[in-house]
């Protein structure tokens, strides 16, 4: 019998500021999704303190089963102690797909957790598909295996990784990539502790917690139904002014090109794509940016894209609804111009 | 610590931030001929903290290990014109094909040889982005791991006090050596190159690189400059698994490829006159894209 073909799917949870991060209920719904191709169940894991109830809106994501670890070990999240009980779960229970959000969190343990059952990780995957697959060397046929689609390359190729030989197979996902929804029928969200002081030895809590400075996050672009981005085309710090009022003129964020970044024009958390945030609102305006695939890899699945570019070549035309060419300096006050003009 | 011994990790990649118009072939794959190959951006980073912990600790060094072909030991050049004391370079074709998981299997390999107290690499390559390898290598040597780092905050006796840069703020730990630390972009940048040391370590040459040419003038040099020379590591010399190795070693394999196409929609082109901007803004506002 070929391994684990029936097991269930893995999603692992992570808590953030006492909540569920947004990211592992999309990776619910993309879970439940593929639970149902293959016919399995889906279980949630979560480790943590304070977890009472958690499997409520965990079930309304498509959760069958919520595995819980629920001590102080565990928040905040340690390395060694999440990557100990991980393994040791995966073991017992042998599921055929885990998936982890790709966040500070997710790239630190998933890593280790691959390494210690040496087993394949996809890093952020932006697509998961479950498809059958032909070894071109072995011949060997495989069915039914989890297709993990991501950009390489900086962006300048998209590949399509399989793990046919070992279990199980694991995959991080970016936050806002995928949808988030409440499954059609909620899971049964059934609680099992997991009994984790089987797997955490001493030297699996050597690293101390000495001082924490977490800020929740005030800024989402991802959230945001008009973002107005500025990139290395914008000139300056000063010019990237310009960018914050057309966005507060039309209720919108303000979102950068990693360009931008490095230039120090803004922070990192307001970067668009491959390396930033995913972003997918209704009017996408950019700003001076060129338009590599680094870029509109995140912002592609924008309803409509308006470019404002000196060069009327540039890549971002090519997938702009509207391409206005000129200085964005000169553009830009003149849309807020209008803009207040009009909508009076 | 005393005689702290230091080693970073560092890959030379093609420069995917470079991507111009020459960078895809006609037949539309990647033209890796027309990307430099650079020193890993934040592997420089990790260099950087390895340098700055030498100079606050007395009798440490910092080597550099990197996994590649015989050009990569240009990067373990460039280190030792920045300051590290010298390299080791694991090469061979039975690494062809690594994941990052018997990337890290090997590196790991290596690793035991050279038995340091404080592994400190490079968050992620650029040409990957997946951050992998550091904690794959911490696990399979069993040591902790701090990612993320930013600064090391204070040197204690067995352990370092180290600072990372979260997503929503910061955290600083305490974290035992050995260990395995990886660094953010967000740490400091790494010093320049010495003129001084560029004059002595130019000659430095990995040992395939001798054996290539002998008699060369280089080759001859090095004989009596025992610091010019960069350590190779045959698979052979680190006693690996070979099912462990290369494409064998790898769980992951590549289905397929796709280079990214932009799909050709046709824009409406404005210019940037009054008349254009002004009827675009009633059309969006008409159709509630905006207000």
């Amino acid at each position: 019998m070929p391994f684990f073909v029936m097991n269930n799917i893995f999603v692992y949870i992570e808590i953030e500021g006492g909540k569920v991060a947004d990211v592992s209920l999309e990776l619910l719904t993309k879970g439940r999704e593929l639970a149902s191709t293959l016919g399995v169940g889906l279980d949630a894991v979560v480790l943590g303190e304070g977890l009472a109830g958690i499997e409520k809106e965990l079930a309304k994501y498509g959760a069958d089963t919520v595995w819980v670890a629920d001590d102080k070990t565990f928040a905040p999240f340690r390395t060694l102690p999440h990557t100990a009980v991980l393994c040791g779960l995966i073991e017992q229970e042998k599921p055929q797909i885990v998936l982890f959000g790709a966040t500070c969190i997710g790239r630190d343990f998933a890593p280790r957790v691959s390494s210690a059952l040496h087993s394949g990780l996809t890093a952020d995957c932006t697509q998961l598909v479950i498809g059958d697959h032909k070894d071109a060397r072995s011949g060997r046929e495989y069915t039914d295996l989890l297709y993990q689609i991501r950009p390489a390359f900086g962006g300048n190729i998209i590949a399509t990784i399989v793990n046919p030989d070992h279990r199980p197979q694991m995959a991080t996902v970016r936050e806002g990539v995928m949808r988030k929804e409440y499954a059609a029928e909620p899971g049964k969200g059934e609680v099992r502790a997991i009994d984790w002081q089987k797997f955490v030895r001493d030297s699996d809590l050597v690293v101390k917690i000495l001082d924490r400075e977490i800020e929740e996050r005030k800024i989402d672009i991802k959230g945001a139904g008009i973002i107005v981005a500025g990139g290395y085309g914008m000139g300056s710090k000063e010019n990237f002014r310009l960018v914050h009022e057309l966005a507060e003129v039309l209720g919108g964020e303000v979102g950068a090109s990693r360009a931008a970044v490095d230039a120090g024009f803004t922070g990192h958390e307001r970067q668009v794509g491959q390396t930033g945030v995913t972003v997918r609102p209704k009017l996408y305006i950019a700003c001076g940016i060129s338009g590599q695939i680094q870029h509109t890899a995140g912002m592609d699945q924008s309803s409509m894209v308006i470019s404002i570019n000196s060069d009327p070549e540039a890549p971002i035309c090519k997938i702009a609804d509207y391409a206005i060419t000129g200085d964005v300096c000169d553009i830009i006050p003149k849309m807020i111009k209008y803009y207040k003009q009009n909508s009076k | 610590m005393k005689n702290l011994k230091i080693v970073v990790l560092a890959k030379q990649v093609p420069d995917t931030r470079q991507v111009g118009k020459d960078a895809m072939t006609p037949e539309g794959t990647v033209n890796r001929a027309a990307l430099p190959a650079i020193f890993n951006p934040e592997d420089l980073n990790a260099l950087e903290m390895a340098l700055s912990l030498k100079d606050r600790v007395g009798g440490a060094t910092v080597h550099v290990l990197t996994m590649g072909p015989q050009r990569a030991a240009d990067i373990i050049r460039d280190a030792m014109f920045r300051g590290a004391d010298g390299g080791y370079l694991l090469s061979g074709r039975e690494f062809a094909g690594s994941d990052t998981l018997a990337t890290s299997y090997a590196l790991s390999c290596a690793l035991k040889k050279i038995g340091p107290d404080v592994i400190i690499a490079g968050r992620q390559a650029i040409d990957g982005d997946t951050a992998q390898v550091g904690p794959q290598v911490a696990e399979k040597l069993g040591l902790p791991q701090v990612t993320y780092a930013e600064q090391i905050v204070e040197i204690k006796e067995a352990s370092l006090v180290i600072k990372r840069r979260l997503s929503g703020g910061v955290e600083t730990v305490e974290c035992p050596v050995p260990a395995v630390v990886t660094v953010n972009a967000s740490a400091p940048e790494c010093r320049p190159r010495n003129a001084k040391r560029v004059m002595k370590f130019k000659g430095a040459l990995a040992d395939s690189e001798v054996a290539a040419a002998p008699q060369s003038e280089a080759a001859q040099r090095i004989a009596g400059r025992p610091y010019l020379r960069i350590v190779e590591f045959p698979a052979s010399a680190v006693d690996p698994d070979p099912q462990q190795l290369g494409l064998e070693g790898s769980p992951t394999k590549v289905k397929k490829i796709e280079n990214v196409v932009f799909q050709a929609k046709e824009a409406r082109r404005l210019t940037a006159s009054d008349e254009e901007i002004n009827s675009l803004m009633v059309e969006l506002i008409a159709s509630h894209t905006l207000g």
